[in-house]
């Protein structure tokens, strides 16, 4: 048993567990968290997924004890109480049937956007190619996700000068 | 450990669903309350709260059903003006519980956002049986609508004495009756009936015939029913907040994992306890003839003694199946077990010496699995004599009862609690991990949560039966059809119902047997056309060994439909072609020649395909697209079209298709679907299901096929088992809603149901696409680019 060290959603967590433990079984059952879920423990299918210092990470095949970075869950994507924009598309947009597999859609596609703000239809294709979602709801994820651009897009446009280049901030 | 550790676990959704319980709900409750503290943990709490609180506070229960023929168990009004509605169904992702929610709403006169709906808690809602065969609009929405219809006209007197005023001077507006014309004489809902029983009972012979004095409201004055209101059950799917099925977590808790046989129809010899006894949070190894099932205090625990377990197992001592690749030769030189009386209609024999042109072709459609993207899983608590199942099988009132009987207890000990989870479209593992979870718990004593592994799920979850078709067309000198027949061959032998104590898989694997295997069928194409002589008869076989193997069958997404139209729809095709004739309007014509139906069919169907092709801007030209043949390049493009109906709902698509002729991949671009399923509850959340549905269908078109060697599946994961991906989804789906209705405006317009229709025609809708860019047949499923490379090699058509 070794005690790990997790930042997880902004709150630091120490857990006792067997070194070799996936992060999918700590968040879930040690940390109680409901976003990422089994699908295959394969890395093949995405349910499990979390963000780790912005990245989508498969959890089900990361074993706890080797994260280092900040880890992010669906639940800890809202910011300040305001939902992530992803999320306000895919409920816009009524994407989910099941909804089993939209964490890995949702952060899937946060990581997409963190590394490509205004990706192409074929850009969103190759991006979220590795997720699946056995409801077949791939449709209406990608109408959130272009949805999700236009909305930022737009409101680069309407921005001010100084909130363009940064300087507001 | 960690510093946080979980209590009770609670759903949350429910949680929102149900703001405040009255106890004047339930009779039952008042009689079993008997000290001020229960009731107060009873008052606040959500359904299923009140469960894991009367399980914490010792209750043993009994849990009998609501009874149905009382209204109190259907609509509640509570003390400040909003209602709740209990029904006996499940919502797999398709937005019925919002759509059963708009109808009770609209017949009850209260605005939506002032309702809630609580659905499939064996203990709290009507057995409505939970969900299937796309019946839940269909049958299932009419004793919600009449029920509240009833609870509006029982207001309305309460209204009528408390105002002493006439019914028929009343009216009503969101919980509120007024006198007409003088609204400040007005009563709530609330003040006549909230956190009282109605105490009205109904009569009918059963749940779907229930109904009071009081009659539904014409279509003209339905206000809640047609609109698009977001489904309710989304946010918390998309902010993580919801508790699904696989969250939720008692105290004592342990997880188990299955070991299955590693050949199917294995005898297991011996299990070497010692192999894991030792691991961390060791718990049992618990081993009833060749069901086999370890468990540990973690979850990765069970996942880890799972693969470590030491265990030796006898093969059977003849192959349990032939390998996939020699299936259909298999099935077409099997003596059938069953087989369907022919349908005949005209004198096919002379029909088809007479014919100008006769074609046949043979179909073949492989082994298809639910493979849900969260593998089969439940937690059962066996605490006091009681056995409680959280699940998210669909019939969750099967679930209940099955167990009850597996284990050998009293139905009212044991309840099941519906919560969500992954696509549930039919007989999926959730029903036999239900099982394996209550038999284990009630082993331990201690509650038991199971979930299956990817390769177990894959391999084992029910199949969707193999088919093989014989299709015979005869067209006279002028193109026209007059005779047709369909031959169909279906490995259906044992076919598995729902949560049957004798045919779940870990009563197989314990050596439990049912009295006769079920015969299985093998269905015949639904279509609506006039051809004048006909013949249809289906065939059932079965494989070497029908227990204890993944090969197993069960009900898939319209369970028969998918293969049969895909052979059927595509022959038409193929005779359409023979005859030099456009595809839509040869259907056309055989439709103008069929007779009407109770459902008017024929003219639904007339206006339907019409539909399609107008939406699509279809131009009247035979296939193959001329234009292909003489194309140069890799890619060639197409369009087709297929039909069928499903119960009473009509549908027509269309598919525009790409194929590249280098790599054999077909890239759908572009679906049209019109779509009659009558009145329409919610025609947002009614299109997007049928979106979903049509790919569902296309993944199964692609991509999809169980495949297996002389000895096990092969099909284990999501690289040997690929599905659909975000890069096969078409550029645009149109869904165009269609109402076909010889008098569209009667007030008794039927809904009918969705989620199912659309998936039926998808297969033939892509095979007669591919035709029409390549002029080439794709008869065998699925389409994958290595298939397709050797069709466009080895046919010439």
């Amino acid at each position: 048993m070794a005690v790990v060290t997790l930042s997880v959603n902004g709150a630091t967590h120490e857990v006792d567990i067997e070194a070799s433990t996936p992060l999918l079984y700590v968040l879930r059952n040690d940390l109680d968290l409901k976003g990422p879920r089994f699908g295959c423990g394969l890395a093949q299918c995405g349910a499990c997924t979390v963000l780790i210092d912005g990245v989508a990470t498969r959890s089900c095949v990361t074993p706890a004890s080797a994260v280092r970075g900040a880890i992010t869950t669906l639940e800890g994507l809202s910011q300040n109480g305001q939902l992530d924009p992803l999320q306000q598309a895919w409920i816009a947009e009524q994407v989910p049937q099941c909804g089993y597999c939209q964490n890995g859609q949702i952060l899937t596609a946060r990581a997409l956007l963190n590394a490509n703000p205004n990706p192409s239809d074929s850009e969103i294709r190759a991006g979220m190619e590795g997720v699946l979602c056995r409801c077949m709801s791939y449709f209406r994820i990608q109408a959130a996700i272009k949805r999700t651009v236009q909305q930022s897009t737009a409101s680069f446009f309407n921005a001010s000068p100084a909130e363009k280049t940064g300087a507001a901030s | 450990m960690s510093e946080t550790r979980p209590g009770l676990t609670l759903p949350s959704e429910i949680a929102d669903a149900v703001r405040s319980v009255n106890p004047a709900t339930s009779r039952r409750g008042f009689l079993k309350a008997s000290g001020a503290l229960f009731i107060s943990v009873w008052l606040g709490a959500n359904p299923t709260e009140r469960a894991l609180a009367q399980t914490a506070a010792g209750s043993a229960g009994p849990y009998p059903i609501p009874d149905y023929l009382q209204l109190d168990t259907w609509i509640v009004i509570h003390p400040d003006n909003t209602a709740t509605f209990h029904v006996g169904k499940t919502d797999g992702g398709q937005g019925t519980g919002t759509a059963y929610r708009q109808m009770m709403c609209d017949e009850l006169d209260i605005a939506y956002d002032r309702a809630t709906l609580v659905m499939g808690n064996t203990d709290i809602t009507p057995d409505q049986g939970g969900s299937g065969g796309s019946d839940g609009i269909e049958v299932d929405g009419w004793p919600m609508r009449r029920t509240a219809a009833e609870a509006r006209r029982v207001l309305l007197e309460l209204a009528s004495a408390a105002l002493n005023t006439p019914v028929a001077e009343l009216t009503i507006n969101n919980g509120t009756i007024a006198v007409a014309g003088n609204p400040s004489r007005s009563v709530t809902y609330a003040e006549l009936v909230g956190g009282r029983r109605f105490d009205v009972t109904l009569t009918g012979e059963n749940i779907n015939q229930i109904r009071g004095l009081a009659e539904v409201k014409p279509v003209q004055d339905l206000r809640v029913i047609g609109q698009s209101i977001p489904r309710y059950d989304i946010p918390a799917k998309v902010d993580g907040s919801l508790t699904w099925a696989v969250d939720v977590k008692l105290p004592g808790m342990v997880h188990a994992r299955n070991v299955r046989p590693p050949v199917a129809g294995a005898t297991l010899e011996s299990v070497d306890e010692s192999s894991v006894s030792g691991m961390p949070g060791f718990v049992a190894v618990v081993h009833r003839r060749n069901y086999l099932a370890v468990v540990f205090e973690r979850e990765e625990q069970a996942i880890n003694g799972a693969r470590a377990l030491r265990t030796e197992w006898t093969p059977p001592s003849e192959a349990p199946f032939p390998p996939s690749q020699d299936l259909f030769d298999y099935m077409r030189a099997q003596t059938p077990t069953s087989s369907s009386r022919e349908v005949i209609s005209g004198d096919p024999d002379a029909a088809f010496a007479a014919a100008a042109h006769v074609l046949e072709a043979d179909y073949e459609v492989p082994f298809q699995g639910h493979t849900a993207i969260g593998p089969a899983h439940a937690l059962a608590d066996p605490s006091d004599g009681q056995m409680t199942i959280y699940s998210n099988d669909m019939k969750i009132y099967g679930l209940r009862l099955g167990v009850a009987r597996f284990l050998d207890m009293q139905e009212d000990r044991v309840r099941a609690i519906y919560m969500d989870g992954p696509q549930v479209y039919g007989r999926t593992a959730a029903d036999d991990v239900g099982f394996e979870a209550a038999f284990l718990a009630k082993e331990l004593g201690r509650p038991v949560r199971v979930q299956w592994m990817r390769d177990e799920e894959t391999a084992w979850d029910t199949k969707g039966p193999a088919y093989t078709f014989r299709m015979r067309g005869g067209l006279d000198a002028a193109g026209r059809p007059v005779a047709i027949e369909y031959e169909a061959r279906a490995l259906d032998y044992n076919h598995v119902g729902y949560n049957e104590p004798d045919t779940v898989l870990i009563a197989q694997l314990m050596g439990i047997r049912p009295a006769q295997p079920a015969q299985g069928g093998a269905a015949l194409p639904s279509n609506q056309y006039g051809i004048a002589h006909q013949r249809m008869v289906g065939h059932v076989v079965s494989l070497p060994i029908i227990w204890e193997t993944p090969l197993r069958c069960g009900n898939l997404r319209d369970p028969n439909g998918p293969q049969v139209t895909f052979a059927f729809e595509a022959f038409i095709d193929e005779m359409a072609a023979a005859a030099n004739a456009d595809p839509v309007e040869f259907r056309l014509s055989m439709i103008e020649d069929s007779a009407e139906d109770g459902q008017f069919r024929k003219a639904r169907s007339l206006a339907t395909m019409r539909a399609a092709a107008e939406t699509y801007g279809w131009d009247s030209r035979p296939s193959p697209n001329p234009l292909m043949a003489a194309a140069s390049g890799a890619i060639v493009s197409g369009r087709g079209i297929a039909y069928t109906f499903r119960s009473g709902t009509v549908v027509a698509i269309i598919a525009d298709v790409e194929v590249n002729r280098e790599t054999g991949r077909i890239f759908v671009k572009r679906l049209v679907c019109a779509h009659d399923c009558g009145l329409v509850i919610n025609p947002t959340g009614m299109k997007y299901t049928v979106e979903c549905g049509m790919l569902h269908g296309l993944s199964r078109a692609l991509w999809e096929e169980v495949r297996f060697d002389n000895e096990k599946v092969t099909s284990v994961d999501w690289a040997s088992h690929p599905t659909l991906r975000h890069s096969d989804t078409p550029e645009s789906i149109e869904v165009v809603i269609v109402n076909g209705d010889p008098h569209p405006g009667r007030p008794d317009l039927p809904h009918y149901g969705a989620g199912e229709a659309c998936h039926k025609p998808m297969i033939a809708a892509v095979a007669n696409a591919f035709h029409d860019a390549t002029g080439v047949r794709l008869r065998r499923v699925p389409f994958r680019p290595e298939s397709v490379l050797d069709a466009l090699r080895n046919q010439v058509s």
